[in-house]
């Protein structure tokens, strides 16, 4: 009976592939277009033709974007790479001992670094730069050092969440034994923390990356990430779409390949944004 | 079981990260907020005291009623846009269906490019051009006979701002799809099957059951979507760059700032958003940390 009753609803739940069909060719429009376009030679760029597959693999756009790109991607790596590990690093220190060795006002100041991950950085921004100016660090290492301390609340929250979730017991069993705050950390949570670096090292990799605003403030021209030499050279009336297109696949690449390859800690990341571990 | 050398270490631990936030949060902020209230205007520091003339210059200000109005327009468009569509993708995608981790991956892997990229495949693809110079969506509805849909997009006058957060709609709706999966991955499969036997259809279930579970996460997805709206920056400069139709407070502020050196007025902006969004976040801050000391 109970089958009888089930199957009209299997069949209907087939004709749903036809909407997820249409969304997916929707939020694939813009990566085709970055490809077909990035793909084709320069006598075939007609708007005409924007939409039709290229007639071969030419890979002159690419060479052509990477050659305009490549000192702007290195800064990017130079920056980004350092500037995760670091807030995240940080990160697990503040969400263990917030998770599981509150001090007194731990409770207060918890919140106060959440907020920050909200906060509009137009409301910080002229300080920043006045505050860089003032201790002499200008362009990559300020950059870095604005992402490092603008990633803390994000890597703080996503380890404490992680570490409030495993049993007191764990951590009582090693101290039974005779072990101290810091070798606690080392031999049991660190051990375990593997899954949490991931993800914030995916999120902080990828929002470092993205980012523009710190970017166009803290970076001269000879230290511009690749999110500002690419809008800088999609600006320029000079340079043919086509290479933009393949200057804006090139500028995606790394952090898709991240998602691609490590989508599942990319999405946890996402969720603790929200505030929901 | 805390002895007092740990305790007295682990605040050691926190201090840097605990210093680093103080100074370049809120004593930035309260920096910015000493800006707002001096006449500083050029490029070398100036703290003469102003009052709030800077915050009540913004009240007979052109500008910032177009800023106001675009904000409006494009939170209403984008917020309203995420959630359905997420909503309506998160359904489809928890009917058990082949292929849904492949589906759920393609509809986020716009989460993880840059504004920049996005705005500028956009602004490709939602040329206003015309005639024979037509291209992009436009050309595709004329491929497909949808003639009637073709529209000048962001340079729509007046509702130009609409069009930057279809964009937006498309990189983030993706997000409000993850939240909501993960909500309705905790409805208990027993009040599904209760009602089932108690003769709902799909649809009542849906309707009756699920969704005002799911009311919670709606919140969440105001919010965060919200106070993302109210920042928006990037993704308009790669568009159309600092035009004056497409005008929010965050390229405002940019350009009060950085290219007309009104330092006093661009932080009193930055001070205004500020105390829009903590309106947002502060509450939505102290629901979710009351709700899980509670659990």
């Amino acid at each position: 009976m109970k089958r009888a009753s089930l199957r009209p609803i299997r069949v209907s739940k087939k004709w749903l592939y036809v909407p997820l069909i249409c969304m997916a060719v929707f939020y694939l429009i813009p990566l085709y277009i970055m490809l077909i376009t990035g793909f084709k030679s320069f006598d075939e760029i007609s708007l005409k033709t924007m939409w039709d597959l290229p007639r071969g693999l030419h890979f002159d756009n690419f060479f052509a974007a990477f050659e305009k790109l490549a000192p702007s991607l290195w800064n990017s790596f130079s920056m980004v790479i350092p500037a995760a590990i670091l807030s995240s690093v940080l990160g697990s220190l503040n969400g263990f001992v917030l998770a599981k060795w509150k001090f007194r006002g731990a409770d207060i100041i918890f919140p106060l670094i959440l907020f920050g991950m909200f906060i509009p950085y137009q409301s910080v921004l002229i300080p920043l730069v006045q505050f860089m100016k003032a201790i002499h660090i200008s362009g990559l290492p300020g950059l870095v050092m604005a992402h490092v301390i603008y990633g803390i609340p994000i890597t703080t929250l996503t380890f404490r969440n992680y570490y409030a979730s495993l049993p007191q017991e764990l951590l009582e069993a090693a101290r039974m034994d005779g072990a101290d705050m810091l070798g606690v950390y080392r031999h049991i949570l660190l051990p375990i923390s593997a899954p949490s670096f991931v993800v914030v090292l995916i999120w902080q990799f990828t929002s470092a990356w993205n980012d523009f605003l710190f970017a166009v403030v803290l970076t001269g021209n000879t230290q511009w990430p690749v999110t500002v030499a690419l809008n800088n050279m999609a600006g320029s009336q000079i340079i043919a779409w086509n290479v933009q297109m393949a200057g804006s696949l090139l500028a995606a690449l790394p952090t898709l390949l991240v998602y691609i390859f490590l989508g599942r800690y990319f999405l946890r990341g996402l969720l603790a944004g929200a505030l929901k571990g | 079981m805390f002895r007092n050398k740990d305790r007295y270490l682990s605040f050691l631990l926190v201090s840097p990260s605990i210093l680093a936030i103080l100074i370049f949060v809120y004593g930035f902020i309260a920096w910015s907020i000493r800006v707002s209230l001096s006449k500083w205007k050029g490029l070398s520091p100036d703290y003469t005291w102003a009052g709030l003339e800077n915050y009540l210059s913004f009240f007979s200000d052109p500008r910032f009623s177009v800023d106001v109005r675009n904000t409006i327009v494009f939170t209403l468009v984008f917020v309203i846009g995420s959630i359905l569509l997420g909503l309506l993708l998160a359904v489809m995608l928890d009917q058990g269906l082949k292929g849904e981790s492949f589906f759920r991956s393609l509809f986020l892997f716009p989460m993880a490019i840059s504004y920049i990229v996005t705005g500028i495949v956009w602004r490709w693809l939602m040329n206003p051009a015309t005639g024979t110079r037509i291209s992009g969506f436009n050309l595709l509805f004329h491929y497909l006979n949808l003639d009637f849909l073709i529209n000048n997009w962001h340079t729509t006058r007046t509702w130009g701002i609409a069009a930057i957060a279809l964009a937006a709609i498309w990189q983030m709706s993706g997000y409000t799809m993850a939240m909501y999966l993960a909500g309705l991955r905790g409805v208990p499969q027993e009040l599904r099957e209760a009602a089932q036997i108690d003769g709902a259809n799909e649809i009542q279930i849906l309707r009756y059951i699920v969704l005002p579970l799911l009311s919670p996460i709606t919140l969440s997805a105001l919010i965060i979507l919200g106070h993302m709206s109210l920042k928006v920056f990037d993704l308009i400069i790669a568009v159309a760059g600092k035009q004056l139709p497409l005008d929010v407070p965050a390229i405002y502020m940019w350009q009060l700032t950085f290219d007309g050196l009104f330092y006093g007025r661009g932080a009193a902006l930055g001070i205004l958003l500020l105390i829009s969004v903590a309106i947002l976040i502060i509450p939505y801050i102290g629901y979710t940390l009351k709700a899980e000391a509670k659990q």
